[in-house]
């Protein structure tokens, strides 16, 4: 029996801004269905590596494949050329991303935001793309607040809607960078709660996040992070309450007290 | 009937004076009353001088609509939205070249900004207006040919040398604009797979009109009043309108009220519009629109 293709496969990346190293020859495999969480010290590279996958920056050797197929090159002999911009953006859409600090377009209500991608990218019929965003702010909980500008809304109501504009995408991975750490506490658990029922749907979900209870009870696997290496991953059970690494349980036992 | 308040915690002794029955009396502002007085006087006797002076109210009145001043007045407001059209259009190109990472575009922009800013209005329009000294014909060899004295007409001369030169200042307040709107906005953008002309349209420049707006409604502005230096190369604007009547009948000081009546005018219409605008792209930044500074009491 063959092996089913990855989700994400993450091959010897490197990348550097300036001198400082953020990556070190990360490898990494995420299977379909997956909830990965990527936890860490600040700086250590988990941002990094959400923002090479959906090509927000680019990486200096190594290479990443996204269901099987290489992200922003094109290879040809020996050598790997650069994408051009419209290649990437194609393959930006199998991805969707959620930001720490939201995001959202401010100059367009919660439902212009939703169907904008779907709008303007997928050139979808309007009618179309105003029920399904209606939808989606259903299942996020604010259908009500469909016509309300970001500035209007709380920072989890914002969040809220990010991750349904996200969705309206149809993305066949979600990233999350840190996607609750500019909420006020009262408003992580509603945002969180959306988080759960995504991935209870079968979406693949990377959420660098420092949640811990979330990832003890969501997360299918955890990856620990520090200066640009994954340094331990295992199924949260193992990595939160059972560190094997010295450093993992150094950065555990600080996040927790 | 309590005690009368001393300025002094009492404490909430008995006797002590009820607080919570005071009203406080707002201040009074003495100074405000004697400021609008002196004001006033000094109107007054401004509008004494020039009821007295010697000006011809009856001539202002007659030539105010006159053909020629109303051709004048349309002449002024063709020239400002062509001008300003070609300004805007020069602008955003030159901003975005400006910030392109090939460095031979950046610096073309930079180069023609350096020009325009660079050199008097008035002598790019007279450079215009006598390029037929150094260029007698214009054209593509064996396509069209024209004389540039032809072409190069008051009208063409006008509008080159306002709208490039307004070009110029433009490009500045549209790159600031530009670097106004948060880069996560383009990372959100570029996430749900849109290109940069498509962020750029959709996305950064709708945002960044909140801050290109104000400074270039102002510059709508100092172009309606630009415009009358077209008159020194004989394009009929309002002001080289009156100037022709004022050199038949002498009526000096009338003809440039009536020009003034007109300017003030139309710039008053553009202030109100401005207003409109500005609150429409503000849509979803919290504040509805520019107030005046709010004084308390």
């Amino acid at each position: 029996m063959t092996q089913p293709v990855p989700m994400v496969r993450v091959v010897s990346v490197t990348k550097s801004y300036g001198a400082f190293q953020a990556l070190k020859d990360v490898s990494l495999d995420i299977p379909q269905g997956a909830v990965q969480c990527i936890i860490g010290p600040s700086g250590s590279g988990k941002s990094t590596l959400l923002r090479l996958l959906n090509q927000l920056e680019c990486w200096d050797r190594g290479a990443i494949f996204i269901e099987g197929e290489l992200l922003g090159c094109v290879p040809h002999g020996q050598k790997l050329y650069a994408m051009k911009e419209q290649g990437i953006a194609r393959q930006r859409l199998k991805t969707g991303m959620v930001f720490q600090r939201f995001n959202l377009f401010p100059h367009m209500t919660a439902l212009q935001n939703i169907i904008e991608g779907p709008l303007h990218v997928l050139k979808r019929r309007k009618s179309e793309a105003m029920a399904e965003a209606e939808a989606l702010l259903a299942r996020v909980g604010l259908w009500d607040k469909r016509d309300a500008y970001p500035s209007e809304m709380s920072g989890g109501q914002q969040q809220r809607v990010a991750i349904a504009r996200a969705l309206a995408m149809q993305p066949r991975l979600m990233l999350f960078d840190e996607p609750t750490s500019a909420l006020d506490p009262e408003l992580v658990g509603e945002v969180l709660a959306v988080m759960r029922d995504l991935a209870a749907s079968g979406m693949t979900m990377i959420i660098v996040t420092h949640e811990l209870g979330f990832a003890r009870e969501a997360a299918s696997d955890v990856a620990f992070m520090d200066g640009g290496r994954v340094i331990e991953r295992g199924p949260p059970a193992q990595v939160l309450a059972n560190p094997a690494m010295p450093r993992t349980r150094d950065f555990i036992a600080a996040v927790l007290s | 009937m309590t005690a009368q308040p001393r300025g002094v915690d009492d404490g909430g002794r008995p006797g002590a004076p009820d607080y919570a029955t005071l009203a406080i009396t707002p201040r009074r502002h003495y100074g405000r009353w004697v400021t609008a007085a002196l004001i006033l006087l000094a109107l007054g006797f401004l509008v004494k001088a020039f009821a007295e002076g010697d000006i011809a109210w009856g001539v202002v009145g007659e030539f105010f609509t006159a053909r020629a001043i109303l051709i004048g007045l349309v002449n002024t407001i063709i020239m400002t939205v062509c001008a300003m059209a070609l300004g805007l259009t020069l602008g955003v190109v030159l901003a975005i070249m400006y910030m392109s990472p090939n460095p031979v575009t950046s610096t073309t922009a930079l180069f023609y900004i350096w020009i325009f800013r660079g050199t008097p209005l008035i002598l790019q329009l007279l450079l215009w207006f006598n390029l037929a000294l150094v260029f007698p014909t214009i054209g593509i060899p064996g396509v069209f040919e024209a004389r540039m004295v032809d072409v190069m007409t008051p009208f063409v001369a006008t509008l080159l040398g306002l709208g490039l030169n307004q070009g110029a200042y433009t490009a500045e307040v549209v790159r600031a604009g530009i670097l106004s709107v948060d880069s996560g906005q383009t990372d959100a953008a570029k996430a749900i797979g849109m290109g940069r002309l498509t962020t750029l349209r959709r996305i950064v420049l709708p945002q960044a009109m909140r801050v290109i707006i104000p400074p270039v409604g102002n510059e709508v502005i100092s172009m309606v009043k630009l415009t009358s230096i077209a008159s020194v190369i004989q394009y009929a604007e309002i002001l080289r309108s009156a100037q022709t009547i004022y050199y038949a009948n002498a009526r000096v000081i009338e003809l440039l009220i009536v020009a003034a009546g007109w300017y003030l005018i139309v710039v008053t219409v553009l202030q109100i519009g401005q207003y409109a605008l500005e609150r429409r792209f503000a849509r979803g930044f919290g504040r509805s629109a520019p107030t005046r500074t709010e004084d308390a009491r």
